[in-house]
C-alpha cells in the first residue's frame, strides 16, 4: 500500500517540479498554444479549409489544426518531456540519490506516469478552453464524441509516457537530451499531420507516419473535432478507429516493455 | 543478525576494471555504534568499496555483508535502515529544502522530524529557499540532512563536508556527534585528517586499492610514527630536531646545556594528518618497507 502513497506523493512532486521549469513549461506545455497561435494567424487569411463545393461543411484554420496540436500535446507531454526529465535525473544524480533509498521503481513511475496525465489534462483542457473562447471554435456536443477523445487521449498519453522512459535512455548525458529528443519529435509532428495537413502529404511519406504513433493519435483526435465529411481525407477515406486504437496499442506495448529491459537506478558497471 | 555482529563486514573485497584492480584483497568490519573512516588519496579505491556496500557497485569477489544483508540482494526494507551521503550530487533543485526534506521522509517507515533534521544541519535560514538558489556548501548540508531523514542505523558518508567553511564544519561535527549518541553506525571518508580524529573511533588507510593499515584512531601508524618531535635553533642559527618519547626532558636538558630560553622551540605532536601522509607516502616507495614507522622518511616531511 505504502507503494501507491510514496507513488500518489511523487505526483504531486514531479507536478509542482514541471510547472517550475522554465524550459518545459515552455517547449513542452506551451508549444501547442504558440503553434496553435501562429498556424491561425499565419492562414487564415485563406478562408476555411474543407469546404464544399455549395459552401457548406468548411472548418476554420483554427478548428482544422486544433486536433493536430491536441496530439502534439500527448506526445510532448509524454515523449518529449520524460525523455529528457529522466535522461537529466540520470545524469545529474537524482536517479542515483533515488536508488539509495526506500522508493519504489513502481513508484517513482506512478510520479512522472501520473505527471505526464495531469499536465497532458491541463494542458489539453486550456488548450480546449483557448479554442472555445479565444478562437471560437465549435466543439462537439455529443457525448458518443468526447467519450472517443477520452480513449484516443487516455490511451495516446500512456503511449508517449511510456515511449518517454524508453527514450530516455538513449541520451548519453542529460546535456544532450535535448538534441537527441526533439529533433525526433520535431520531425513526427511535420509527417504526421500535426503542422502540415496530413491529407497533402505524399503516400510514401503517409505510409511512414503509419509506422509511428503520433500519426494515429491526430487521426484520433481528427475524427473527434472534425466534421465527418472530412474522412473522406484520410488514408482509405474513413477516420478507421480500429486501427488507431490498435497501433496505439502496439506502442504501448513496445515502451512497456522497451522502458522495463532500459531502466536502471544508475548505469551499472561491472 | 545479533546484537554482537559487526554491521559490517568485509572479507578479502576486490574489483577490477578489466586489468586495473581498483580494490584490491580489502578486509575490515565495523561494530554496531562504531564511527570507522576509510583513508586514502583520491582514486585509492575508498569510493568504491563505499558503492560496493553501499549496492551501487558488483564487487569482483570476495564477501560483503551490510546489516547482514549481502548489498547485491538488498531490497527496500534494507535500503530503509541505512542513510547514504554520496560524493557527488548536482540536481535541478527546484524545490526547496523543506518540500525536499518533507517528500524523502516520506520514503522511511521512521522517518525524523523534518524541523529537528533542518536545525541541526544548520538550514534554518534556508528552509523555504530553493536548493538550486543556495551554494555549493548549503547544497552539501542538504545531502547530510537527506542522508539522515530516515533516522538510519547505518549512515555511509562519502566526503560529506567538502566545500564547507570552518564553521560549517564545526556545526556538522556536532550533528555526527549526536548521531554517535544515538547509536548510528558510520562509516565516513574524509580528505580532512582532523575531522577524521574529532569523529572517528577507527580508521583504515586504502592506498592503491589495499588497506595498508587499521587500527583506533589514536593508534593508527604506530606508535613510533607518534614519537613527538623536539625543535630549537642553536647559537649560530641552525635548526636542530630531536624525535623522543621524552620532550620535557629535552627541552629541560637544553635549558641546562645553553642556560636560557632555547631559541624557536617547538614540541611537536605528529597530528593525525603526519601519520597519515607517512603511511601514504610510505606506500608509494616501493624500495621502503611499508612499515608503520615510515613516518622516518624525511623529517621535513612531518614539519610541512
Amino acid at each position: 500500500m505504502s507503494i501507491f502513497f510514496s507513488g500518489a506523493s511523487r505526483v504531486g512532486y514531479e507536478t509542482r517540479i514541471y510547472f517550475r521549469s522554465p524550459d518545459t513549461v515552455f517547449f513542452t506545455f506551451l508549444f501547442p498554444f504558440i503553434m496553435l497561435g501562429i498556424f491561425t494567424a499565419a492562414f487564415s487569411v485563406g478562408g476555411n479549409l474543407g469546404t464544399n463545393p455549395d459552401g457548406t461543411g468548411g472548418v476554420s484554420v483554427g478548428a482544422y489544426y486544433l486536433p493536430g496540436m491536441l496530439a502534439a500535446g500527448m506526445l510532448l507531454s509524454g515523449v518529449q518531456n520524460l525523455a529528457v526529465d529522466i535522461a537529466g535525473e540520470k545524469s545529474d544524480g537524482t536517479l542515483k540519490r533515488l536508488g539509495g533509498t526506500p522508493l519504489s521503481p513502481f513508484s517513482y513511475f506512478m510520479g512522472k506516469i501520473g505527471q505526464v496525465f495531469v499536465t497532458a489534462i491541463l494542458q489539453a483542457g486550456l488548450l480546449l478552453l483557448v479554442a472555445r473562447f479565444a478562437l471560437g471554435i465549435d466543439l462537439p456536443t455529443s457525448g458518443e464524441k468526447w467519450l472517443l477523445f477520452a480513449w484516443v487521449f487516455l490511451l495516446g498519453v500512456i503511449t508517449s509516457a511510456f515511449l518517454g522512459i524508453a527514450l530516455s535512455a538513449v541520451p548519453r548525458s542529460g546535456k544532450s537530451a535535448t538534441a537527441v529528443v526533439a529533433p525526433i519529435v520535431l520531425v513526427l509532428q511535420f509527417i504526421s499531420g500535426v503542422y502540415l495537413q496530413f491529407s497533402t502529404l505524399p503516400d510514401w511519406m503517409q505510409n511512414l507516419a503509419g509506422l509511428f504513433p503520433l500519426k494515429w493519435m491526430a487521426q484520433g483526435m481528427r475524427s473527434v473535432f472534425l466534421p465527418d465529411s472530412f474522412a473522406a481525407a484520410e488514408q482509405n477515406g474513413v477516420w478507421n478507429l480500429a486501427w488507431v486504437a490498435g497501433a496505439l496499442a502496439l506502442w504501448l506495448v513496445v515502451g512497456l516493455i522497451l522502458s522495463r529491459v532500459t531502466f536502471r537506478w544508475i548505469r551499472r558497471d561491472s | 543478525m545479533t546484537f554482537l555482529d559487526p554491521v559490517v563486514q568485509v572479507r578479502d573485497l576486490r574489483k577490477s576494471y578489466g586489468t586495473l584492480a581498483a580494490v584490491n584483497g580489502v578486509s575490515f568490519s565495523i561494530a554496531a555504534g562504531e564511527t570507522f573512516v576509510l583513508l586514502g588519496p583520491n582514486g585509492a579505491g575508498k569510493s568504491t568499496t563505499i558503492e560496493i556496500l553501499e549496492g551501487y557497485r558488483d564487487r569482483s569477489s570476495g564477501e560483503v555483508s551490510v546489516l547482514g544483508v549481502d548489498p547485491r540482494h538488498g531490497g527496500l526494507d534494507w535500503k530503509a535502515r541505512l542513510g547514504m551521503v554520496l560524493q557527488t550530487s548536482g540536481e535541478q533543485g527546484n524545490v526547496t529544502v523543506t518540500e525536499q526534506l518533507t517528500h524523502f521522509a516520506g520514503f522511511y517507515p521512521n522517518p525524523r522530524n523534518v524541523d529537528e533534521v533542518i536545525d541541526a544541519a544548520g538550514l534554518r535560514e534556508k528552509a523555504k529557499t530553493r536548493i538550486s538558489k543556495l551554494s555549493g556548501g548549503q547544497r552539501r548540508r542538504v545531502d547530510v540532512a537527506l542522508g539522515i531523514i530516515g533516522r538510519p542505523e547505518l549512515l555511509f558518508l562519502d566526503e560529506p563536508t567538502t566545500g564547507f567553511d570552518p564553521e560549517a564544519r564545526h556545526q556538522f561535527w556536532n550533528l555526527i556527534r549526536g548521531l554517535k549518541a544515538e547509536g548510528t553506525t558510520i562509516l565516513l571518508t574524509t580528505h580532512y585528517l582532523d575531522e577524521a580524529a574529532q569523529l572517528g573511533d577507527r580508521a583504515g588507510v586504502i592506498a592503491g586499492g589495499r588497506l595498508i593499515d587499521i587500527g583506533a584512531i589514536d593508534e593508527i601508524g604506530g606508535t613510533e610514527a607518534r614519537v613527538p618531535l623536539v625543535r630549537w635553533r642553536d647559537a649560530v642559527g641552525l635548526v636542530h630536531e630531536r624525535r623522543t618519547s621524552e620532550p620535557g626532558a629535552v627541552v629541560a636538558e637544553l635549558i641546562a646545556q645553553t642556560g636560557g630560553e632555547p631559541v624557536d622551540l617547538e614540541v611537536i605532536r605528529p597530528s593525525l594528518e603526519d601519520v597519515y601522509l607517512g603511511l601514504v607516502r610510505g606506500d608509494k616507495l616501493p624500495t621502503q618497507p611499508k612499515a608503520p614507522s615510515s613516518v622516518s622518511n624525511g623529517t621535513g616531511d612531518i614539519l610541512t
